[in-house]
């Protein structure tokens, strides 16, 4: 946990390091992967002068931006892993609530408030993020009340709900971000959810700069920040989160001590589901346009990835969300650097597969040897 | 007798950090039932696993019917004839009885295919239930049956290797008291064929029984040993804990409190047609005895509200409490320290700090969010209070001892206001000294006041711990009996469902 303790006892007197073996090593991991990355990709330009194509700013801004949509849904995804569940909805919501933004913007929207005024863009946001909520509270009824296993639940849902997209959109390609643009003002939706800081700036102030370093910020980045800092004090510093790893690793302990196990559990699956409509929303703005049938495949697998490799046990209990942010990070780099070494993309999957088998089996090593012990023995020797 | 069966001599034995086991010495001779005692950590366990073949000594010889016999592995162990009950279950719930005794040595049709003489298995598990008084059909699966049928299970399997030694690792302490009978009369039954028994337990009833001989081990070392005629509960204190005990007496308390927690017909989901009423007095330990499945846990979780009440009411000092509803339990003052302490009273992944405080995090907050310092304070106090031997308040719950782990599910509900406290098993796997601690607990809390209610299957411990004792059977109680009417007999008679006259007399027992 990255919590700030009370001195006193010999284990609050180490460092940071040193209590986090786990978060040291991603930082390590991430560390090596970029400066790898950094250096492999090196490239001599027409101009004679040597670009790290990795390291670009067109190429960390994508980075970041990708960061952003996958560490919100890794967020979530984590929590439900806390609880000792595991929720496989994700893509599917992602490609469902994706298609049903699209709908309220266009025809469901002007049919629900009148035939020729179109909804404005912030109700269709806030509807969305409501639905997410929603399917979330269903996937905590079915496993709590109905004490159904958290797989089989979710696992119906990623078959039912990819399938409602398909169905409501006639299986085919909904939205088209450009083509709306003119029934609708949705500059503002595109700059907040696809733009970057300054371009969000720019919209309020009227200016129009188009460098700068708040230009590289994306926006999806800043609400993974946000709801990193949310989840990340109510998961390590409230009764809440104490109650959320209590229940995660023995609910029947938890319930015995008079915690409402049902609502704690119940309540993960809801945050996920919100956190998945969030990223849902980032990813349609990104892509403009959701096709149904693809759109999102295999996101619930990444996010799952990415809370494994943060830290998070699948039993149910560990975890943190300083963890699950940097398993996100080196997951995104990692497709990234899978990108631009192969033009062919048929085995990315397969190397980023290869490259987590490898990371997780050197983070349950670390057990034995822990590598923020290293430094402190190196520290130690002068 | 210089014909020992099984000769340990200058056994030495190094952890990491610890010297587990200092020139031991152990014999046993053909037919004879020891008893290994000492408490938590003092070696017993070390000591068998080298007998049984999972760890090997760093030094000294061991001689099994005069030959020196080096044992690599529990194969190697069960060669040699030597069988391990185990304290915890190693069985395979999703098997059934046949199964489980004979895993990895099922008999075999003929043919490559190796399929299972499922006949010819169920007909050898029989006559070895048989002997253990076990009226169970071998295709019952173990997740149906209690957990002292499955130890007795374990006791099958052993006899089914042809055991000449059975290690018998606190084989009762999940056993009722019925159950119990049955394994004395087996070791009984077990000596007079021959076999040798090695029996560990913390129950010195137990041991004064069926034991010939007593072996006590302190620290790692030979404590010493007494001959049949000198087995006595003092004489094994003393023994293990190298000091004489000093025996706290009861007396009456003067917060006492008539009728303080009263239940009226409670009905369980395992007895729904066996309706419960009793009353507690502020300041009364009212044991409660009975057979495993007798019904005692559920009303204790039932009370508590984990589990279904299905009918009922209950008052506290007069006012009503809402049944099935454990906040509303927990903030009246009435607490449960369940029977199974690492799956139902701790969360033993955290630290001992996160266990205290858990029940009352809201006391810890500040708007919501944790306040540390708080909780460290309150853990500290009961850490202190309850004398829980631990490195730090932020040391894993899991890393520490049976009895250091109850005493942090007691000091959970001690840093709260407890009104009515409920102990299922207090005791269970947990060494003598710390035993001892928690009884004063009991009685201090009672003392102050409180209304507690101790379910126990340990004869010895409800005995000398209570003001009454409530005795069940099959959901109901059959009886209670006060300070005077209290023994080993009337508590037994009860238990197996036999009424006193003024009991039938009256219907609802009263105190």
């Amino acid at each position: 946990m990255t919590d700030k303790h009370p001195p006193n006892t010999a284990e609050h007197q180490a460092n940071w390091f040193s209590r986090n073996p786990n978060e040291t090593s991603l930082i390590v991991i991430l560390a090596l992967l970029v400066i790898g990355a950094g250096l492999g990709s090196l490239t001599r330009m027409r101009d004679d002068s040597l670009v790290s194509l990795f390291l670009t700013p067109e190429n960390v801004r994508l980075m970041t931006q990708q960061l952003g949509m996958l560490g919100v849904i890794a967020i979530g995804a984590g929590i439900v892993i806390i609880t000792g569940g595991i929720d496989l909805t994700i893509g599917a919501l992602i490609a469902l609530l994706g298609v049903i933004f699209f709908k309220l913007l266009t025809s469901w929207g002007s049919w629900l408030i009148d035939h020729h005024i179109p909804w404005h863009w912030s109700l269709a946001v806030l509807a969305v993020l409501i639905t997410g909520g929603l399917f979330g509270l269903w996937h905590a009824y079915g496993i709590t009340k109905l004490r159904m296993q958290a797989f089989i639940v979710t696992l119906c849902g990623l078959l039912s709900y990819r399938g409602i997209a398909r169905f409501i959109s006639s299986d085919s390609q909904v939205g088209n971000i450009d083509g709306l643009h003119e029934t609708m003002d949705l500059t503002l939706l595109t700059v907040l959810s696809e733009g970057s800081i300054q371009r969000v700036l720019n919209h309020f102030t009227g200016n129009d700069i188009t460098s700068g370093p708040l230009s590289f910020v994306p926006m999806s980045f800043i609400y993974l920040c946000i709801i990193a800092g949310i989840v990340g004090v109510f998961l390590h510093r409230s009764v809440y989160g104490r109650y959320l790893f209590a229940a995660g690793r023995n609910e029947l302990a938890a319930k015995y001590s008079g915690i409402n196990t049902h609502a704690v559990i119940g309540s993960a699956y809801v945050i996920c589901g919100f956190c998945t409509a969030v990223s849902a929303i980032l990813y349609a703005g990104f892509a403009g346009a959701v096709m149904p049938s693809g759109h999102g495949n295999f996101y619930e697998l990444y996010a799952i990835a990415a809370a494994v490799l943060g830290g998070c046990n699948l039993r149910g209990g560990e975890g943190s969300v300083l963890g699950i942010v940097l398993g996100a990070t080196i997951l995104t780099v990692l497709q990234n650097m899978v990108q631009l070494f192969r033009n062919d993309t048929s085995l990315s999957d397969t190397i980023i597969g290869l490259i987590l088998f490898v990371a997780v089996a050197l983070m349950m090593k670390q057990k034995s040897f822990s590598l923020s012990k290293t430094f402190a023995k190196l520290r130690r020797t002068p | 007798m210089n014909e020992f069966c099984l000769e340990m001599t200058g056994i030495e034995k190094r952890f990491p950090g610890v010297l587990a086991l200092d020139q031991v010495s152990l014999q046993l001779s053909k037919g004879e039932v020891i008893a290994l005692i000492g408490e938590n950590g003092a070696g017993k366990s070390t000591l068998m696993k080298i007998l049984g073949g999972v760890h090997q000594p760093d030094a000294g010889t061991l001689k099994i019917n005069n030959k020196i016999a080096q044992l690599h592995s529990a194969a190697d162990a069960n060669r040699l004839g030597i069988g391990f009950v185990h304290q915890e279950l190693n069985v395979l719930d999703n098997l059934d009885i046949a199964g489980n005794i004979f895993l990895g040595r099922e008999p075999v049709k003929k043919g490559p295919l190796r399929l299972i003489d499922r006949k010819k298995l169920h007909a050898n598990t029989r006559p070895y239930l048989k002997q253990l008084g076990l009226d169970l059909n071998p295709h019952t699966r173990m997740s149906d049956l209690s957990i002292g049928q499955q130890q007795l299970v374990e006791v099958a399997k052993a006899l089914s290797m042809q055991a000449r030694i059975m290690i018998m690792d606190e084989p009762t302490s999940s056993l009722s008291l019925r159950e119990t009978r049955i394994l004395m009369d087996v070791i009984r039954d077990l000596r007079n064929r021959g076999i040798s028994v090695i029996y560990i337990s913390h129950r010195l009833g137990e041991v004064k029984e069926c034991a010939d001989r007593v072996v006590a081990l302190r620290d790692g070392k030979n404590a010493g040993g007494l001959e049949k005629a000198k087995i006595t509960h003092d004489a094994m204190v003393s023994l293990m804990i190298g000091r004489d005990l000093t025996h706290d007496q009861h007396q009456t308390s003067a917060t006492y409190v008539p009728d303080y927690f009263q239940v009226n017909d409670l009905r369980t989901k395992l007895y729904p047609e066996q309706p419960l009423s009793f009353t507690v007095a502020g300041g009364e330990v009212l044991g409660v005895a009975g057979l495993v499945g007798a019904g005692r846990s559920e009303m204790a979780q039932a009370l508590f509200g984990v589990d279904t009440a299905l009918s009922g009411s209950m008052t506290l000092a007069g006012k009503p409490i809402a049944l099935n509803n454990t906040p509303a339990a927990i903030a009246a003052g009435i607490y449960l320290a369940p029977e199974d302490r690492r799956q139902t009273g701790l969360v033993v992944d955290m630290s001992v700090q996160e266990n205290i405080t858990l029940a009352n995090m809201p006391a810890y907050c500040t708007r919501h969010m944790v306040n540390r310092d708080a909780e460290r304070t309150a853990a500290t106090k009961q850490i202190v209070a309850m004398n829980i031997k631990t490195p730090s308040p932020d040391t894993r719950v899991m890393n520490l001892s049976g009895g250091n782990q109850q005493k942090i599910v007691l000091g959970k509900w001690f840093s709260m206001t407890p009104k009515v406290m409920i102990f299922d098993e207090p005791t269970r796997g947990i060494d003598i000294g710390a035993k001892q601690e928690i009884y004063r607990h009991i009685r201090t809390l009672a003392t102050r006041g409180v209304a507690v209610i101790m379910i126990s299957s340990d004869m010895e411990e409800v005995l000398g711990n209570s003001d009454r004792i409530a005795v069940m059977h099959e959901g109901r109680i059959t009886g209670t009996l006060g300070r005077s009417e209290m023994n080993e007999e009337a508590i037994m008679q009860l238990a197996v469902g036999q009424t006193t006259e003024n009991e039938l007399a009256n219907g609802i027992p009263v105190s």
